[in-house]
């Protein structure tokens, strides 16, 4: 019995210390095991949803093809050995390879003109008296709220002569203007001290925007990067609406066309098989 | 002078691919013809929205699942990132809580075209479940494709994608609630579900308001890269919204003044909702997105 107590009251000293008791503040009670069970559950069943799937596709793109048959032909969980061949079929020329080059060349070459575009405006908007700088900021609000819609969109860009160009896929959406709002409250809330005192040292506009802003800036041009990044890589909509012929085409046009269609372009067979997720992601 | 020479490239893309196409909806009012052009095409006066009130088949069924699927997906979608920020929130381990943040964000970056590929690798006639029905001897079950399904497969393809990112905001705000509220609430004996029903939940009232507001402002757009890449199997008459209507109508059939002019009311329906629903939401003593 006496042992019993101390060692629960030792047990009691060592949650407490500073290791593992920092998580629960002294004030809340211990949590109810039923309750914490019933979360637990949740959530396991949350990132299984999210995790099978990825597993699978990437078991199933190293498995070999005798697996993936004994499995009845579906998809696979435990691949027995790796084997290369999916992808060596798939990047090895052809559709795919072109089109996954297509979509990392947007993505590298729009990621950085956007970013450029869109930090260069919000500074402008962002730098106090500038010119002009109330009304164009009307018109990026405005651009928030108002979307053009599909049709006219689609005119201008016909009217531009962009249309199965792919600078079709880059210039119409080079500025989003949300982006452009966060990156102008960032810049804001830089100490304007800093620009002033680097001014009064005889610091040019440019030597206050590369060696000062910029810098003090990485995270949100970061956050950004990788929010323009993502699209241009996912350009899906955009590519089906203003590209037509096939070997313009980005990866998510050839993928809805071998997995989401299961049919093939120009004859290049790539072996039915699984693409592998890394081409996706 | 730099200033003003770094930012007119974005101002100007702005206007060209923003502004132009605004304007552009003129075409809504007119009987365009490409080889004419905006300034040639003859005006026609309202006929183009004659859609509003004759009664057109095609168009009353895509506004009809347009509706259905706005409901469903404010009802059932917009939630579930709350529930599950409460669940993470709960969760004590710091670290585990971060882990588990990344697998959840991690389907936001896939496009719709691996969502929709992946779903039909699980779901699918051969997918993963099938195959596992049929090699236990059970009957296949029918999920893609399949009309009176389809609603479902689409709002569960939105949470799966976008439930885990949409939480970002919601941790965001239970981050910055006052940890002694708590402390006070459970001194004066709340226990945790009163604390959460208290002070958590209306903590977050306000970005509840927010987020919803500015959901109906887009609310008529359903999913359509995720509807136009599903529609083949499906059918025109369960998976047909105004968006893909527009685009199939549109671009597809070349009916270019009837699709622009229902682009433009949805958008004008979409601006006048987020002005209703603040409206609303300052009548109930929130702020909503903008003061009065």
């Amino acid at each position: 019995m006496t042992t019993l107590e101390s060692s629960t009251i030792g047990d009691d000293t060592v949650r407490r210390g500073p290791g593992r008791d920092s998580k629960r503040p002294p004030w809340m009670e211990k949590p109810n095991p039923l309750t914490q069970a019933v979360k637990f559950v949740a959530l396991v069943i949350a990132v299984a949803l999210v995790v099978v799937p990825f597993w699978s596709v990437l078991a199933t793109s190293i498995a070999d093809q005798q697996t993936i048959n004994a499995s009845g032909g579906g998809m696979v969980m435990w691949p027995n050995g790796v084997d290369f061949s999916s992808y060596a079929a798939v990047l090895g020329g052809g559709v795919v390879t072109r089109a996954v080059l297509i979509s990392i060349g947007i993505a590298v070459v729009g990621t950085l003109l956007s970013l450029a575009a869109t930090a260069g405006l919000a500074y402008w908007l962002s730098r106090p008296g500038a010119l002009l700088a109330k009304p164009v900021l009307m018109l990026v609000l405005g651009a928030v709220l108002f979307s053009p819609g599909l049709i006219p969109s689609y005119l201008v860009v016909k009217e531009f002569n962009l249309l199965d160009s792919l600078w079709s896929l880059i210039l119409p959406v080079l500025v989003n203007a949300f982006n452009v709002i966060v990156m102008r409250a960032f810049f804001q809330e830089l100490p304007q001290e800093l620009f002033e005192s680097a001014a009064i040292d005889g610091a040019s506009e440019a030597t206050i925007l590369f060696r000062i802003v910029l810098p003090l800036s990485k995270a949100v041009l970061a956050v950004v990067g990788l929010f323009y990044a993502v699209a241009y890589w996912n350009a899906f909509f955009n590519a089906l609406l203003y590209i037509q012929s096939t070997d313009k085409w980005p990866m998510a046009l050839v993928l809805r066309t071998y997995v989401v269609n299961q049919t093939t372009i120009g004859g290049d067979q790539v072996s039915g098989e699984v693409l592998p997720p890394q081409l996706s992601l | 002078m730099l200033v003003l020479m770094l930012g007119l490239p974005g101002a100007i893309a702005l206007l060209l691919f923003h502004y132009i196409p605004l304007l552009g909806n003129v075409i809504a009012f007119q009987d365009y013809q490409p080889y004419l052009g905006f300034s040639e095409s003859d005006w026609v006066g309202l006929t183009n929205f004659s859609f509003l009130w004759d009664g057109n088949p095609e168009f009353l069924n895509a506004l009809w699942n347009t509706l259905i699927l706005t409901v469903i997906q404010t009802v059932l979608v917009f939630p579930v990132p709350l529930v599950l920020a409460l669940l993470l929130n709960s969760l004590a381990g710091e670290r585990l809580k971060r882990l588990l943040q990344s697998i959840l964000y991690l389907p936001h970056f896939l496009s719709w075209v691996i969502v929709v590929a992946l779903f039909q690798q699980m779901l699918g006639n051969a997918g993963m479940l099938n195959t596992f029905l049929v090699q236990h001897d059970l009957p296949i079950v029918h999920i893609i494709g399949v009309p009176e399904l389809f609603k479902g497969l689409i709002t569960s393809q939105a949470i799966w994608k976008d439930a885990g990112w949409g939480t970002i905001i919601f941790l965001a705000a239970i981050s910055r609630i006052d940890q002694e509220q708590y402390e006070a609430a459970a001194v004066d004996g709340a226990n945790a579900w009163q604390r959460l029903i208290n002070i958590t939940l209306p903590a977050l009232k306000g970005l509840f308001i927010l987020l919803l507001i500015l959901r109906l402002g887009s609310s008529l757009s359903v999913g359509f890269e995720q509807i136009i890449l599903q529609q083949g199997p499906v059918g025109l008459q369960a998976s047909e919204v105004l968006d893909t209507w527009v685009y199939n109508n549109g671009i597809i059939g070349g009916n270019w003044g009837v699709s622009a002019a229902v682009g433009l009311v949805k958008g004008l329906v979409g601006v006048l909702l987020v002005v209703g629903a603040n409206k609303l939401a300052h009548a109930f003593g929130e702020r909503g997105v903008y003061e009065k």
